[in-house]
């Protein structure tokens, strides 16, 4: 019943050409004539219409920012001698930032363009076939309520995806374009030009100077991915346990209060947090009033200190989270099966090991890879932490604690680098891609979709 | 005889194991809860400065509060901030979810052509870090005269939202089919299906997601700081709190400063302790298998 009709074979567009009659002939060029001819008003107007408009712009505007995107601009901004007035004046430059951000949407638009020109012949090829086959076409009124029932995806989804086009899908390709030029620090617009320089930067990255930046910066996000996850796991389901067991009183009451830090904002309690470890703060404070340390413990300033304090603040935040979804996945797990291994003599401990955490494993395996994509990508907690430092002056502008995300901020906003920037978007993304895949695939939705 | 002493060796180690397990939960309870109640504490302090050598304040005083509250035209406009994020987070809430909402239901419940290949589209555009594309949507702002304004921090939360389908998704595959089918066969368009069967099932999938969407505002802080810049009357609570720390009143305004924290998370709080229940339900239906 939800099965795609099956058409029998289609009359291609050539065959339309030559059969058609004028009107169908006509939409070939003129979008929209098959439909208004057949009294198809408002769907033949819209047709029409989109195409003047189209035309409109693309002579106005189009042409030119295309025609730019292959050199970003040629002229400078600088001072021209004026001969009439005879002193130098400041001429307005091209601004290759501009060219090259408008020159993607007129792609984008050219492509949207295109959809719609075959939509028209789509809907040209219908009108000629029912033609054929005896029957009338679709009034306007039947159009419409199609819309909410054949076509009724067309009606959710028109609008979210114009909203991923130019919200998502523009700035992806106009930062993966960026990473082919040369913006940077150096080559700012609207003072001066950057133009295309093909794979130089990723050479820069992976094998020239940015390398000895770029390879510990990453391996410090794999190392703090691998254990912000695991221990965020592994004690997140020892809390649930914990909490489950029976015996313990009160279950909802601790729960709350472990769900109430999760509830915090983060830039709360990430700020809260890096006050309450500051050299001066209250924990070393306290700790040299109790007379346990002499000088304040360096948390945040000393690399190797502010790494452990990072993992650590990190647990106290998504340590919940995993309590959360554990406890819901332990108060469905069969006790028979615990039951059994406790009267042939199991301790707590080897019940745990060999039948609660693999059980817990499996279910939250995609959750799990989800985690640490996240956490490759976890801005907050670095950023409103440490903000990556302490600075290491082996880096280039990046920290002891940075990560590639936070790097890639910094490179943009302390140092504009853009192209640096999108390079290493670019190899987060291929990162994190990886072990998406490798989630996706293992869960339900994507499996069933 | 021998039975009995090892059921009895056996209850009084379930009792040593069980106060152990007390004594964890309330060590963890108070290292989980110290920031919190330090925070709170902080807010009531009357003695100044950032940092003091104890925790439990001298002497309690609400002038922080006032101080915060009565502050509308100076450097931190509170309550102005306040209502900046209680309007944003309300219109994009909403525009959120009927995007959300909309994207799941077409992608789990209707079939056409473009349907995988749009699932697998989207999959691969969430692989990319989030604000990769900031500068690049910041400068499309700029070009469309929209920076700085409460609008286009809206607009980017709203358009944002579209990818983010995918524990809908995950909810609506639940809903058997047979119940379209039915509705189907007694002349029901997709419309009346959507409208009148699964929306009024999906209710808990419904609240995820507006409390989700609704929350995403509240807590974001980079796309937020990038789009304002310097316009420090149109900044949420999170980058306008933020601000109060860096710069050199820092450590004067450091109490008001953590009465501004507790004014924040205390309704959040609330609200989320309210919804727990959706919020687990939201992430077991989504990614969990059956």
């Amino acid at each position: 019943m939800f099965n795609k009709k099956k058409y029998e074979q289609k009359t291609t567009f050539r065959e339309l050409f030559k059969k058609g009659d004028a009107m169908t002939k006509l939409s070939f060029v003129i979008m929209g004539s098959a439909n208004l001819a057949n009294k198809q008003w408002l769907k033949g107007l819209f047709f029409l219409g989109t195409q003047v408009a189209f035309l409109f712009w693309l002579i106005r505007n189009g042409l030119t920012a295309l025609s730019m995107l292959s050199t970003l601009g040629t002229q400078e901004q600088g001072l021209v001698m004026d001969k009439k007035l005879g002193i130098p004046v400041l001429q307005e430059g091209d601004n290759s930032m501009l060219i090259l951000l408008f020159g993607i949407a007129a792609i984008l638009l050219c492509i949207l363009m295109i959809v719609l020109y075959i939509v028209n012949l789509k809907s040209a090829r219908h009108l000629y076939e029912l033609k054929q086959a005896g029957q009338k076409a679709p009034t306007t009124m039947e159009d419409l309520s199609s819309l909410l029932n054949e076509r009724f995806h067309a009606t959710l989804m028109t609008i979210p995806l114009l909203g991923v086009l130019f919200f998502t899908i523009l700035p992806l390709i106009y930062m993966i374009s960026i990473a082919f030029t040369n913006y940077d620090h150096n080559h700012l617009p609207p003072k001066n030009l950057f133009t295309w320089v093909g794979f130089s930067n990723f050479a820069n990255v992976l094998n020239g100077k940015m390398a000895a930046t770029f390879f510990p910066v990453l391996s410090w996000t794999l190392i703090w991915a691998v254990i912000a996850t695991a221990t965020c796991f592994f004690f997140g389901v020892l809390l649930a346990l914990l909490i489950n067991r029976k015996g313990i009183k009160f279950k909802g009451l601790w729960r709350t209060i472990f769900v109430i830090t999760l509830a915090v904002p983060q830039f709360v309690s990430l700020l809260i947090m890096r006050n309450l470890l500051n050299g001066a703060g209250p924990i070393n404070a306290t700790l040299m009033s109790w007379g346990l340390i002499d000088t304040a413990i360096p948390f945040l300033t000393d690399p190797l200190w502010a790494k452990i304090s990072v993992i650590f603040v990190n647990m106290w935040i998504g340590l919940p989270a995993t309590m959360l979804v554990s406890t819901g996945i332990i108060q469905n797990l069969p006790e028979d099966q615990i039951e059994a291994a406790r009267i042939d003599g199991a301790n707590a401990f080897q019940i745990f090991r060999n039948i609660t955490f693999p059980q817990i494993l499996f279910v939250m395996t995609p959750a799990l890879i989800q985690q640490f994509i996240g956490n490759i990508n976890n801005f907050n907690v670095i950023f409103l932490l440490t903000g990556g430092g302490p600075t290491n002056s082996d880096f280039y502008g990046a920290g002891s604690t940075d990560l590639l995300v936070t790097w890639l901020y910094n490179l943009t906003l302390n140092t504009m680098d853009y192209n640096l920037a999108s390079v290493i978007g670019i190899l987060i993304f291929i990162l994190s891609a990886v072990f998406s895949l490798i989630a996706y695939t293992r869960t339900n939705s994507f499996k069933e979709g | 005889m021998e039975a009995k002493k090892k059921n009895k060796s056996y209850k009084s180690s379930q009792r040593i194991s069980l106060t152990g397990s007390y004594i964890l939960l309330i060590v963890m309870s108070i290292v989980w809860m110290f920031p919190i109640v330090w925070i709170v504490l902080s807010s009531f302090r009357a003695e100044g400065g950032a940092f003091v050598p104890y925790i439990i304040p001298k002497s309690f005083t609400l002038d922080n509060y006032k101080i915060l509250l009565s502050n509308s035209t100076g450097s931190f406009p509170f309550v102005r901030w306040f209502l900046n994020t209680l309007f944003i987070a309300t219109i994009s809430c909403i525009l959120s979810t009927f995007i959300t909402i909309a994207m799941a239901y077409a992608l789990s419940r209707l079939r056409f052509r473009m349907r995988k290949p749009i699932l697998k589209i989207a999959l691969v555009l969430n692989m990319f870090p989030g604000f990769m594309s900031m500068f690049a949507i910041y400068y499309i702002l700029k070009a469309l005269d929209l920076t700085q304004t409460k609008f286009a921090l809206i607009l980017v939360y709203s358009a944002g939202a579209a990818l983010g389908f995918y524990i809908a998704k995950g909810f609506f595959d639940t809903i058997p089919m047979a119940l379209d089918e039915s509705a189907m066969i007694d002349g029901a368009n997709k419309w009346q299906i959507f409208t009148k069967i699964t929306l009024p099932l999906s209710k808990p999938m419904i609240v995820y997601t507006s409390l989700m969407s609704f929350m995403g505002p509240w807590m974001d802080f980079i796309f937020a700081k990038v789009i304002m810049g310097d316009k420090v009357e149109n900044y949420t609570v999170a980058i306008g709190l933020f601000s109060m720390m860096t710069k050199t009143t820092a450590n004067s305004l450091f109490m008001s400063f953590t009465a501004g924290c507790v004014l924040i998370a205390i309704p959040i709080t609330i609200l989320f302790i309210i919804m727990q229940r959706f919020y687990v339900a939201g992430i077991t239906s989504g990614s969990v298998k059956e």
